[in-house]
C-alpha cells in the first residue's frame, strides 16, 4: 500500500496544479475577483498597513489590473508569498499574477515555464550593515555572517560575489525578508544582503534608520516585474500593457488629478488611443474601451505610484535612477500604443 | 452387476462466482485489486497529463547540475560549485546527524527519567512527572523555537568578545576555550600534527585519521568483550570472578590515546577576529536548538514508555530478586530492565522514527537538513518540486525503513526465547 500512498500524494499535488491553467482571463472575470501573489511584507513595496489592507509599489499594479479587467479596483485578493513559495503558488495557479519583487531571470523565464511580462523596477543587490561595525565596502566583509532570503537570485549573487573576491562569509539562510530583517536587528548577522530597493525599504522600518548603511557596491543585475505562467499570453498582454499605460501616461502627463480634464480636452491622438477615446485598444486583448483609464484613475501614472510609496518623499527615499523615463536618462521605456 | 454412476458434474455457471463460496472470496479479490490498479492508473495519467499540459517533464538531471549556493554547516566537502546532489547529501548527512545525536541523547535521558518516575522519592518522582507533561503535551516545533530564542537573545554579539583596553563585555568561559555567541557556540577543534594520508576515491577523499580511530576504537571494544566473557567463563566454572577492570580501562583507553599521540593531536582554540570567531569550529544555534529540543521532547516520550515497559513487569519478580538478595540496581539491571525490553522496544522503534521525521522541523530556526537544501533552495532554484519533493519523500521512506529494520532485529534478539 506504500506505493499507492505516495502515488496519490503526487497525483493530488497535480490535480490541484491543472485546474486553473488556459483562460486566466475568463477565470478572474468568472470569479470577479484577482488574485494576486504579493510580498509578505516589504515596506513600500508590498505591505499590510495599520488596518491591514495591502498597500505599496507592486500593490497599485495589482489594483491597476484589476481595474483594467474588473473595473473596480478593490476587486483583488492579496495572497502572501514568500521567496520560497511565490513560484510554486503561481504554476500552481492559487495566483493569477505575481507582482512581488521577483527577478528576471533566463531560467526563470524558461524552465519554470514563467512569462515576466514587463520590468517595474530596475534593482541591484547591495549589502546593509550597521554603522559601528565600521565597514566601508562589501570587499571588507571577509569572514562576516550574512543574512539572506532562500530560494532567490540574491543568494546566489552573494556566493559569487564572495567567491570572486576570494573572501570568505557564513550563510545565515531565512525564509523570508521580514525574519532576515530580525535576524539582522538581533545581530545574528554582521550583514543582511537583498536588492538595493528592498535594503532601503527595510532599513526604513528599524528602529533607528541612521544607524545603517548600505555599501555602495551594486554586485548583480535585477530586473523585477510581475509575472504570469507561460502559455496565456493573452493574459501576459493585459499585464504587460497594464502597466505600459501607467507608463506612456506619466510620458504624456496624465495624472490621478488630471485624467478627467485631459481626457475631455486633448488633441494629441497618443493620449486619445490610450484613454480609449479613439480606436478600440481593449477589444484586441478582450477588454472594454475605457480599461487604461480606469487602470491610470487607481493610483495615477507610474511616477505618482513610485512617488507616493518608495519616493525621496517618503521614508524609503530611493531615487528615481535606472527607474526615470527614457526621456529623463532612465531605462522606463513603453513601446508605442497603436 | 453394478451400475457405474458417474458423480453428477457440476457445471460451472457464471454466477457461482457469487454465489458459490469456493469462488465468492476470489472474485472480490479480483475485482477490488482491478479497481486499485485503475485508481493507480488514473492518478499516474492524472500527473503526466497536467505536467504536459505546463510543458514540463519529470526529469533528475538537475541534480548534477551546479548548485551555486553556500551551506554553513556541511559534513562531507562542499562549495558553492558542487552539483545538486552534493547539496542533498550535505543536507542528508545534516538530517542524519540530528537524528543520531538525537535518539542517543533522548534514550539515555529517557530511560533515566522514567525509572527516576517510578522511584520511591516523592520529591524526585513528581519532579519527573511535571518534566514528563510540560515537555510532551506542548508541540515539539513550539520547543524548538523557544530554545533558538533563548540562545540567540540573551547571548552577547560576537563583538562584545572583543577585547579592548584589557577589557570586554563578555566573556569566554572554561580557561577561554569556549565562547557562546547569539549565532552559535565557538568550540575548540581537534587539529592532528602528523594526520595520515587523505585517499581520493571517485571525487570523495575519505580522512584516513578518522578512520584509523574508529578502527581502534572498535577493535579495543571487541577485545574488550573477548575479556569479559572469558571473565564470565571463569566465574561459571570456578565461582569467583577474575578482577578485570584495570585491564579493560588498559584495553579501551591506552590504544586510541597512544594513536592520537602518535599523529601530534592538539587543539584549536576560537579566538575573535575581525568579526566573527576564527578559528575553533563554530556549532550553529540551529543544530543546537534542535538538537536539544528534539533530545528533551523526545526523552519525555521515550520515559513514558520505560515506565509502561517497567510496571508492566510483575511485582513478584523483584520480591522474587530481594528474596534472593540482590540490591535493589542490580534487581533493575538483572531481573526487570531485560524482561521490560521487550515491552518497550516496539514503541521505541516509533518514537526513533518520529524523531527522524520530525528534524525536517529545522526549517523553524532556518537549519539546513535535507528539507532545507534538496526542499527547500534546490527546488526554489531550479523549480523542480515534483522531482524535489517526490526524491525527499523517498529518502526519508529508506531512511525510515532502514531504522525500523536495524529495530526489529534487535527486537528479535531480546524477545521471550521459547525453547
Amino acid at each position: 500500500m506504500k506505493k499507492s500512498v505516495f502515488f496519490g500524494a503526487l497525483a493530488a499535488t497535480t490535480v490541484l496544479a491543472g485546474s486553473a491553467f488556459a483562460g486566466t482571463l475568463d477565470d478572474v472575470k468568472a470569479r470577479g475577483e484577482l488574485i494576486c501573489g504579493v510580498n509578505v511584507g516589504l515596506t513600500g513595496f508590498g505591505a499590510p498597513d495599520a488596518t491591514g489592507a495591502y498597500v505599496g509599489f507592486d500593490v497599485d499594479l495589482c489594483k491597476a489590473v484589476a481595474a483594467a479587467v474588473l473595473g473596480d479596483a478593490a476587486k483583488v485578493k492579496y495572497v502572501p508569498t514568500t521567496g520560497e513559495t511565490r513560484f510554486t503558488a503561481l504554476a500552481s495557479g492559487e495566483v493569477d499574477v505575481l507582482i512581488r519583487n521577483s527577478t528576471w531571470t533566463f531560467s526563470r523565464d524558461t524552465d519554470l515555464k514563467f512569462d515576466f511580462v514587463a520590468v517595474n523596477y530596475y534593482d541591484g543587490q547591495g549589502f546593509m550593515v550597521k554603522k559601528d561595525l565600521g565597514v566601508s565596502s562589501a570587499k571588507e566583509l571577509d569572514g562576516a555572517t550574512v543574512c539572506i532570503q532562500t530560494g532567490t537570485t540574491t543568494e546566489l549573487n552573494l556566493a559569487d560575489f564572495f567567491k570572486s573576491n576570494n573572501i570568505t562569509y557564513t550563510p545565515v539562510n531565512v525564509a523570508d525578508d521580514s525574519e532576515a530583517l530580525r535576524q539582522y536587528d538581533a545581530g545574528a548577522c554582521d550583514a543582511y544582503t537583498t536588492d538595493a530597493s528592498g535594503l532601503a525599504a527595510s532599513r526604513a522600518s528599524l528602529a533607528s534608520p541612521a544607524d545603517h548603511i548600505i555599501l555602495p557596491e551594486i554586485i548583480s543585475k535585477e530586473p523585477l516585474g510581475p509575472v504570469v505562467r507561460h502559455g496565456d499570453n493573452n493574459w501576459g498582454d493585459i499585464v504587460r500593457w497594464t502597466y505600459y499605460a501607467l507608463l506612456t501616461a506619466e510620458e504624456k502627463g496624465v495624472t490621478k488629478a488630471n485624467i478627467d480634464q485631459v481626457a475631455s480636452s486633448t488633441t494629441d491622438p497618443e493620449i486619445k488611443r490610450l484613454l480609449g477615446l479613439e480606436g478600440d485598444m481593449g477589444a484586441m486583448m478582450g477588454l472594454d474601451k475605457d480599461w487604461s483609464r480606469r487602470a491610470i484613475a487607481v493610483s495615477g501614472n507610474y511616477g505618482e505610484i513610485f512617488e507616493a510609496h518608495i519616493g525621496t518623499s517618503t521614508p524609503i527615499g530611493l531615487a528615481r535612477g535606472l527607474n526615470a523615463l527614457w526621456t529623463q536618462g532612465g531605462l522606463q521605456y513603453a513601446p508605442p500604443i497603436r | 452387476m453394478t451400475l457405474a454412476t458417474e458423480p453428477p458434474k457440476a457445471n460451472f455457471r457464471l454466477g457461482m462466482l457469487i454465489y458459490d463460496t469456493r469462488y465468492r472470496s476470489y472474485t472480490i479479490q479480483i475485482i477490488v485489486l482491478i479497481l486499485f490498479l485503475l485508481g493507480v492508473a488514473w492518478l499516474a495519467n492524472n500527473t503526466i497529463e497536467n505536467l504536459a499540459a505546463k510543458d514540463k517533464d519529470i526529469n533528475f538531471g538537475f541534480l548534477w547540475n551546479r548548485a551555486g549556493y553556500d551551506i554553513d554547516q556541511h559534513l562531507v566537502p562542499y562549495t558553492n560549485d558542487s552539483t545538486h546532489f552534493q547539496a542533498l547529501l550535505v543536507g542528508l548527512c545534516n538530517t542524519l546527524l540530528v537524528a543520531v545525536i538525537g535518539c542517543f541523547l533522548s534514550t539515555i535521558l529517557g530511560v533515566t527519567i522514567g525509572v527516576l518516575r517510578l522511584s520511591k522519592n516523592w520529591l524526585l518522582s513528581r519532579m519527573m512527572t511535571v518534566y514528563i507533561e510540560l515537555f510532551r503535551n506542548v508541540p515539539v516545533v513550539l520547543w524548538i523555537i523557544l530554545v533558538y530564542a533563548v540562545l540567540s537573545e540573551t547571548r552577547p554579539e560576537p563583538k562584545d568578545f572583543k577585547i579592548v583596553d584589557g577589557t570586554s563585555k563578555a566573556s569566554m568561559i572554561l580557561n577561554d576555550s569556549f565562547a557562546i555567541t547569539n549565532r552559535g557556540t565557538n568550540v575548540p577543534s581537534p587539529l592532528l600534527e602528523h594526520p595520515l594520508p587523505r585517499i581520493e576515491l571517485g571525487g570523495y577523499s575519505l580522512n584516513l585519521s578518522v578512520l584509523a580511530c574508529i578502527f581502534v576504537v572498535a577493535a579495543s571494544i571487541w577485545i574488550n568483550r573477548i575479556l569479559r566473557r572469558r571473565a564470565a567463563a571463569t566465574q561459571e566454572a570456578t565461582g569467583i570472578r577474575p578482577t578485570t577492570w584495570w585491564k579493560s580501562l588498559l584495553i579501551l583507553f591506552v590504544p586510541i590515546i597512544a594513536l592520537l599521540f602518535a599523529m601530534g593531536l592538539h587543539w584549536d582554540y576560537p579566538a575573535f577576529k575581525g568579526f566573527n570567531f576564527k578559528g575553533g569550529l563554530n556549532v550553529a544555534h540551529a543544530f543546537t536548538a534542535l538538537t536539544v529540543a528534539l533530545t528533551l521532547y523526545y526523552a519525555s516520550v521515550i520515559a513514558e514508555t520505560v515506565r509502561a515497559g517497567i510496571q508492566a513487569i510483575s511485582k513478584g519478580q523483584s520480591e522474587a530478586a530481594a528474596a534472593l538478595g540482590l540490591r535493589p540496581g542490580r534487581t533493575m539491571n538483572l531481573v526487570i530492565l531485560p524482561q521490560a525490553l521487550r515491552v518497550i522496544i516496539p514503541p521505541l522503534i516509533s518514537q526513533y522514527l518520529s524523531l527522524t521525521k520530525d528534524t525536517s522541523l529545522g526549517l523553524a530556526v532556518s537549519y539546513l537538513d535535507l528539507r532545507g537544501t534538496l526542499g527547500g533552495i534546490t527546488l526554489n532554484q531550479t523549480g523542480r518540486e515534483l522531482e524535489c519533493m517526490t526524491l525527499m519523500m523517498l529518502i526519508y521512506l529508506i531512511i525510515s525503513l532502514i531504522i525500523s529494520s536495524v529495530m526489529n532485529a534487535y527486537n528479535a534478539s531480546v524477545k521471550l526465547k521459547e525453547r
